[in-house]
């Protein structure tokens, strides 16, 4: 036999495929491959047949029936008489809008718990890890379930505000009533409406708001401009000139204009019939979700930030007061920026967190997109299947953009390296 | 790799599943015992008792059910479902019947696939308030707050209602009867809508029931009645046959205590082929001879469970209305045994 055969590749045989190793990781990878194939396409015909079996065929169709129940809570005009699709859009936007509340109070509970938890003083820093470990370490769903019996237990019924000798009073210059059905805080209102001046009426007063903001980003990026300037000066002559004054102007006037012009007045909630009416009503539902959800969510981004801060080298803060800066300045310049890199990418999970937690709204009765689509929907209308991927679909949906926005901020303020 | 081998297993967990819905009745008596799906507790339609022991209404159904098929009114396992839950329970096949105030309607029957074995309780929904609102009608209701069990046709019905009625309302959409009950003693509704007879049951269980008032308008039809998935007929038959049986022994005079007396034989011909002593009925249904006879054993007949679990001498004090026999002025009419 003559081994000089070296460089010419002996024939492929099929046990090859098998026996070589180079070949092995091939052949199982491939294996895998049509194993997970054949286990999909067996789920998905399996799911056809059995629902064929029952006569229900898959489709959305159901989606532009008529839903012919209520909800509660509806950022937009919404009746029984609409579709199954509006009833979804109401319930995401519902979830949208607690995501959104609880999103913020978590950040600045947790981040005040966080910081706290680190103080020199003793009883605050041991009040905040009590905190911490209570709220943390107790399933949110009991949390929500808490509040909410707190609020429908404990607080007065609408009748108690009622007659000569009534048992509760409003508070804050009788503008907020708390009763056991929710908070009634005064409604913004406009006297001009912007939409119905130019035609648009659909658009409510969205334009005055929309107006409002455009305002306020016009004075954000003038205030901007005018601490550039200062800054400026400050570089060429060493003393800064006195700006504070003309932030608040710019802030305020342009504002305050806007409001006299829009007619901007606060409807007050009051005692008719068996409710308040007037007012905006925060129910009951929405307050346990989002007192709940803050609360429980703010433990975990309260050790986030504990974990941030203490990931900076203690030699950042010595330094600092080294030059003289006093604590709350080292803090918010030096440190809490450094920090933010830690913090920003496990506090992305925290908010994708919250946004999936809204689900638990059913236990409270909060409509949402789980109650709405998830709930009644599929109820009312047997499409278990198709329900389930919408809501799967959308969660999805959510969460990803909640991700890219978290990540674009989060390459922003990432340490700059070149 | 793991991930092949955990879809696998989810594959065939599923093939395994879906062959065990082809015939109930052979799974059934595999088992063994009967699935039922029962409510989260209204009290004497399905509720335990003190030990723990399933007892109402639409309970005495599985069990007159169980003992027809099984010869063991026991052998039956309660699985309490909510106004969402039940229906994919029984689709899924977790349940072999649902027995839970389930109101027939068109669009269940039809298109949610399921097959409804008949009506054990005419029901129509109502309303409940605190005596102290003064409201005597449900015209005055305008503004309420409403606590209102989710996923039912009360909700639809409550909607409709309101709507031509020109009334706005406050829903709390809830998930259990025990959780409503709460929040309308705290306060936190003003109403609570659903069947008359689930409003009677809920405030029989409350500590001052003369505080509270139901409202005479009866706002929907509510038959409400037992059902098991289309597709399978002879499951559906005997389930609703066994139905039929315990309303047929009323009208017929069969009640438990006379059973025995009455199985050796009678002149009655449609009493001797309920009871299996005359004619084949059972076979034709894949059961014995003696199945309409241990159902009937199980809790008596109709009228013996409607006195027991819901009737006048219990607290739920539910007149028979509605639910009386055809010759005493009701609905109640079992096709003959023939």
């Amino acid at each position: 036999m003559a081994m000089d055969s070296g460089a010419q590749q002996p024939a492929f045989r099929l046990s090859m495929l098998l026996y070589d190793s180079r070949y092995r990781s091939m052949t199982i990878q491939v294996f895998a491959l049509f194993v997970l194939m054949f286990g999909a396409a067996w789920l998905v015909y399996n799911t056809k047949t059995n629902l064929e079996a029952l006569g229900k065929p898959f489709g959305f169709d159901f989606l532009f029936n008529t839903a012919g129940y209520d909800i509660a809570q509806r950022p937009i005009e919404y009746s029984s008489q609409s579709t199954h699709l509006r009833a979804t859009v109401v319930g995401l936007l519902n979830t949208l809008i607690l995501a959104v509340m609880a999103c913020i109070t978590a950040t600045v509970l947790g981040v005040a718990a966080g910081v706290l938890r680190l103080s020199n003083n003793w009883i605050v820093a041991r009040l905040m890890t009590v905190y911490i470990e209570t709220f943390r370490n107790v399933p949110v769903l009991i949390w929500i379930i808490v509040v909410s019996a707190v609020m429908s237990e404990s607080m007065p019924a609408p009748s108690a505000f009622r007659g000569e000798n009534a048992t509760s009073s409003m508070l804050l210059f009788d503008s907020v009533a708390v009763t056991n059905r929710g908070v009634y805080v005064p409604a913004p209102l406009f006297s001009l409406d912007l939409g119905a001046v130019l035609g648009m009426p659909n658009l409510g007063t969205g334009l005055n708001w929309l107006v409002i903001l455009g305002v306020l980003v016009a004075s954000f990026w003038l205030n901007k401009r005018l601490l550039a300037h200062a800054t400026a000066v400050q570089n060429a002559t060493g003393i800064r000139p006195k700006t504070w004054w003309k932030s608040l102007l710019i802030f305020l006037a342009p504002l305050a204009a806007l409001l006299v012009i829009f007619g901007f007045h606060a409807e007050y909630p009051e005692l008719r019939g068996f409710n308040f009416q007037g007012g905006i009503q925060m129910r009951n539902s929405l307050i346990a979700m989002w007192i709940g959800l803050s609360i429980y969510t703010a433990a975990f981004i309260a050790e986030n930030v504990r974990a941030g801060i203490l990931a900076i080298a203690k030699g950042q803060t010595e330094a600092a007061y080294a030059l003289g800066l006093q604590p709350g300045k080292t803090m918010r310049l030096v440190i809490l920026p450094q920090a933010m890199r830690v913090i920003v990418p496990p506090l992305i999970s925290q908010y994708l967190n919250i946004t999936k937690n809204t689900s638990l709204g059913l236990a409270v009765g909060y409509m949402d997109l789980r109650s709405t689509l998830g709930g009644i929907t599929i109820n009312q209308t047997g499409r278990e299947l198709e329900g389930m991927l919408l809501l799967m679909l959308i969660y999805l949906a959510i969460s990803l953009i909640i991700s890219t926005v978290m990540n674009y901020y989060n390459n922003r303020i990432k340490l700059k390296e070149r | 790799m793991k991930k092949s081998v955990f879809l696998g297993t989810l594959a065939t967990a599923a093939l395994v599943a879906g062959y065990a819905s082809a015939a109930t009745l052979d799974d059934v008596k595999a088992r063994g015992s009967l699935n039922c799906g029962v409510s989260t507790g209204v009290n004497g339609f399905s509720a335990p008792d003190a030990n723990g022991v399933w007892q109402g209404f639409d309970v005495a159904v599985c069990r007159a059910v169980a003992a027809a098929v099984l010869g063991d009114p026991m052998a039956v396992n309660f699985v309490p479902t909510t106004g969402q839950t039940r229906f994919t329970a029984l689709a899924s096949g977790e349940i072999d019947i649902l027995a839970r105030n389930t109101t027939w309607t068109f669009s269940r029957d039809a298109d949610l696939g399921f097959t409804f074995i008949g009506v054990n309780y005419y029901d129509g929904q109502g309303f409940m308030v605190n005596r102290a609102l003064g409201v005597s009608s449900a015209t005055e209701l305008d503004g309420a707050t409403v606590c209102i069990q989710t996923g039912t046709t009360t909700e639809l019905n409550l909607a409709d209602y309101f709507r031509i009625n020109n009334m706005t309302y406050e829903p709390v959409p809830i998930e259990t009867n025990a959780e409503a009950q709460q929040q309308y003693l705290a306060g936190a509704c003003d109403v609570y809508t659903t069947d008359a007879s689930g409003l009677a049951a809920t405030r029989a269980s409350f500590e001052t029931p003369g505080d509270h008032v139901i409202l005479p308008e009866i706002i929907s039809k509510e038959p409400l009645g037992p059902l098991v998935r289309q597709g399978d007929d002879q499951w559906a038959d005997i389930a609703r046959w066994t139905l039929n049986a315990l309303v047929a022994a009323e009208e017929l005079g069969v009640t438990s205590s006379n059973l025995e007396q009455m199985a050796a034989g009678t002149n009655n011909p449609e009493i001797n082929r309920l009871l299996g002593t005359e004619g084949d009925l059972g076979a034709m249904i894949g059961l014995d001879a003696q199945w309409a006879m241990r159902a009937i054993a199980a809790g008596g007949n109709y009228g013996e469970i409607f006195a027991a679990t819901i009737g006048e001498a219990t607290p739920i004090g539910l007149a028979r209305g509605l639910n009386a026999q055809w010759t005493q002025g009701g609905l109640l009419y079992a096709p003959p045994f023939r």
